[in-house]
């Protein structure tokens, strides 16, 4: 009995020393908020640097959310991207994954080979709807090229070790004539890579790895472009000190962290008060609740950041399930949300991390097969979806989940081979 | 010393008596009022009849789960496979129905057809072939979250008709002069009040608890052992069936739906007092623990922790209110 009862009591009272030191902070901010809010009816100029202030502290140790990890920021990538965007592609007319941006044409004569082909592709993982349909995508691009004989893929299922030992059972077994890599992270990858380099032709697309020993490497502008461009849209739809609450998905990758850093930097330079920033682990029903404790905390919101589209609708429906207008939103290219917003009219954008890159692959790497000129790196354009071009994209019969950036409407067996049904 | 004593015992018998009164009520209830008066006290907005219903609305799914997972609890087993079945009964549905809202009460059918079959599987698993429940149903986890992976081709299809939705999304407008009155809340009173005379009121209830406190003697007393035990699985793969369109509803077709539940569940009832191995255990209890826990996450979402330490916090509170809970049982028994 005695030893049970020191013990609950000793949990107990940690617990509550926790509690008191979480709760404090935030009880100051929180107060700091409410009265910003108070000085909005007298004098609204001062309340907006206010709020602001309180939208900067507000957060409490809830700043991790909002904070943006060093390692993973670049001011001068991000003016890059940014002024990426704008650029206009070249290559072939309405063929984006053909298209580059500001290419630099690099010779590869010295990985000319004749056909027939093996390609060989070391993939992270299948692990998301975005992934599938890239993966699906890049299977009808294998099928157009007869001269492909072969084409393994191995999947990492997420995992830095198994792909570290996919590479290099690829490269031992002699049947590559190209190795096509996907990498799971960078750091992990970057010394694989470098080894698979010595033997055969290496392209890598989607996420980097830091080394220039592949043929080439295909990218869209990346993740600064799609934040600043979901920020920039809300921004220039909002007035100032508007509340906007920003969804992020999870901490700590590279490619999620670049699109938080670049809206953030939009927020911080337009005026906008961004009241929350919470990770809603890509889960509808934790994003519906966080949204919705939002509304009722606040009581309005009259924008949405996401840093992908995976829930914007539950986000959406969280505001019509409250009674409100909806708010100008971002999400991304998935048919649900794209159905959505045309049915309802949002103010709406819809900025893309495109899965055409997955086609690109495979042709860059019969270029260089083929000994032909690519551009190293080959940036591809990251279009996004906007009010003028919505229609094109919305295509009913498509998987809730489907990106509508695939490029693969003209490929053979379209749609089902991406789960859609033709007419609906 | 003695003197002392005797003097105080007599001036605060009545303070003594009321004291013991509220020993002997379920801590789990003064939990989830602390956590409710608390979290009334970061967001006032709270206790507004319609943003509470939302709330409620909102914890639903997870204290009906919780109910269905005491009825295997008391029975003596585990069950792992809620968090799948919810999942799968999301990912499934959206396929069969694809939107169609004719469709709607031939798929609700099926997945609790499905809802049985799991059900059936566990039980038959667990008692047949004598493999524990926690590594029977921890097959039937990855089972039925592949299958359904499987037959969705890794994302999801299809999408939940408006019929199907509104069972966790929906409510009866205007009723009782609210905005909305949600029919997950209707659910949740109907569910909680049938699995109270089951599990309380019932020879069936009364059959299980002893069991779970006794198998030997239960069996000598003429209890169906293997029937019982069946039943309860099947009870709680029905109940996650339930809660599986009650989540789909609420917040559209995901493959993180029922991500965590397992453990959501038998935290919850824990919290509620039931006891792991069986013999002991309350609808109303473990409900109560399902709702201080929603509570909870709500709370730490109001005070903007970072997630790690949510995180932390969370797992803290629940051995804290877990290890007072069965401390306090232990010493009323």
């Amino acid at each position: 009995m005695k030893p049970l009862r020191i013990l609950s009591l000793m949990l107990i009272a940690v617990l509550l020393a926790v509690l008191v030191a979480c709760g404090g902070t935030t009880t100051t901010t929180e107060e700091a908020a409410d009265n910003a809010a108070e000085t909005v009816e007298e004098a609204a100029n001062e309340a907006a640097e206010t709020v602001n202030e309180a939208a900067e502290t507000g957060a409490g140790l809830g700043m991790e959310a909002a904070a943006v990890a060093t390692e993973f920021f670049s001011q001068e990538d991000l003016d890059n991207s940014i002024r990426l965007i704008s650029v206009t592609p070249e290559g072939p007319e309405g063929e984006p994954w053909n298209q580059y941006l500001e290419p630099n044409f690099i010779d590869t004569t010295q990985y000319a080979k004749e056909g027939p082909y093996t390609f060989c592709f070391s993939n992270a993982g299948v692990n998301n709807p975005w992934r599938v349909v890239g993966y699906t995508t890049m299977q009808a691009e294998v099928d157009l090229h007869p001269e492909i004989e072969e084409f393994i893929h191995v999947d990492a299922e997420g995992n830095d070790e198994k792909q570290i030992a996919d590479i290099q059972d690829l490269v031992a077994s002699g049947n590559c004539d190209i190795l096509i890599v996907s990498p799971n992270t960078t750091l992990a990858l970057t010394p694989a890579v470098e080894e698979a380099c010595k033997s055969l032709p290496v392209v890598v697309f989607d996420r980097g790895v830091q080394t220039d020993c592949p043929a080439t490497f295909v990218q869209p502008i990346g993740g600064y472009a799609f934040g600043y461009t979901g920020a920039k849209f809300l921004a220039d739809n909002l007035p100032d000190g508007a509340k906007v609450v920003a969804l992020r998905i999870l901490p700590g990758v590279d490619v999620l962290e670049t699109r938080w850093a670049a809206a953030k930097q939009v927020f911080e330079q337009e005026n906008i008060d961004v009241v929350e920033v919470q990770f809603g682990d890509g889960n509808n029903d934790k994003v519906k609740t966080i949204i919705t404790d939002a509304i009722q905390k606040y009581g309005q919101i009259d924008g949405v950041w996401m840093d992908a589209g995976a829930t914007a609708v539950a986000a959406i429906e969280a505001f019509e399930d409250a009674g409100q207008p909806y708010p100008v939103i971002n999400g991304e290219d998935q048919q649900d949300f794209l159905v959505k917003w045309q049915e309802n009219d949002l103010t709406a954008i819809a900025p893309t991390f495109p899965t055409f890159q997955w086609r690109t692959a495979i042709i860059a790497a019969l270029k260089v097969l083929q000994g032909e000129q690519v551009p190293d790196p080959w940036r591809l354009p990251q279009p996004a979806v906007t009010q003028e071009n919505l229609d094109q994209y919305v295509q009913p019969g498509m998987p809730p989940l489907h990106y509508a950036m695939c490029g693969c409407e003209t490929m053979p067996d379209f749609p089902e081979r991406w789960g859609g049904t033709a007419s609906q | 010393m003695a003197r002392i004593t005797a003097g105080t015992a007599t001036t605060d018998s009545f303070g003594l008596r009321a004291w013991q009164a509220v020993r002997a009520i379920n801590p789990v209830y003064f939990i989830a009022l602390v956590l409710l008066v608390w979290v009334g006290f970061r967001n006032p907005a709270f206790y507004q009849p319609d943003n509470f219903l939302t709330f409620l609305q909102r914890a639903a799914p997870l204290m009906i789960l919780t109910a269905g997972q005491v009825f295997v609890l008391v029975s003596g087993g585990f069950d792992l496979s809620v968090g799948s079945v919810v999942t799968s009964t999301v990912i499934i549905g959206a396929i069969l129905a694809n939107n169609d809202p004719g469709a709607t009460w031939w798929v609700i059918l099926a997945l609790l057809a499905g809802g049985l079959l799991i059900g059936l599987i566990n039980g038959a698993v667990t008692t047949y072939l004598k493999v524990p429940s926690l590594i029977a149903t921890l097959g039937m986890l990855l089972m039925a979250r592949g299958v359904g992976l499987y037959w969705s081709g890794g994302a999801p299809r299809g999408y939940l008709p408006d019929n199907f939705r509104m069972w966790g999304r929906g409510g009866i407008e205007g009723l009782f002069g609210l905005r909305d009155f949600p029919y997950a809340v209707i659910v949740l009173v109907v569910f909680g009040v049938g699995y109270w005379l089951l599990l309380h009121k019932l020879n069936y209830g009364r059959q299980l608890l002893a069991l779970g406190d006794n198998p030997r003697a239960a069996r000598l007393s003429g209890v169906n052992v293997n029937l019982m035990r069946i039943s309860a699985f099947v009870l709680c793969s029905m109940t996650a069936v339930i809660g599986g369109i009650l989540l789909g509803g609420r917040g559209g077709v995901s493959i993180e739906t029922g991500t965590g539940l397992e453990m959501q569940t038998i935290a919850a009832a824990v919290l509620g007092g039931t006891m792991l191995l069986g013999g002991r255990g309350s609808i109303p209890a473990a409900m109560a623990g399902a709702l201080a826990l929603e509570l909870l996450f709500t709370l730490l979402n109001l005070l903007g922790l970072p997630k790690p330490l949510r995180d932390a916090v969370q797992g803290l509170i629940i051995i804290a209110a877990v290890a007072y809970t069965a401390y306090s049982t232990r010493r009323n028994r």
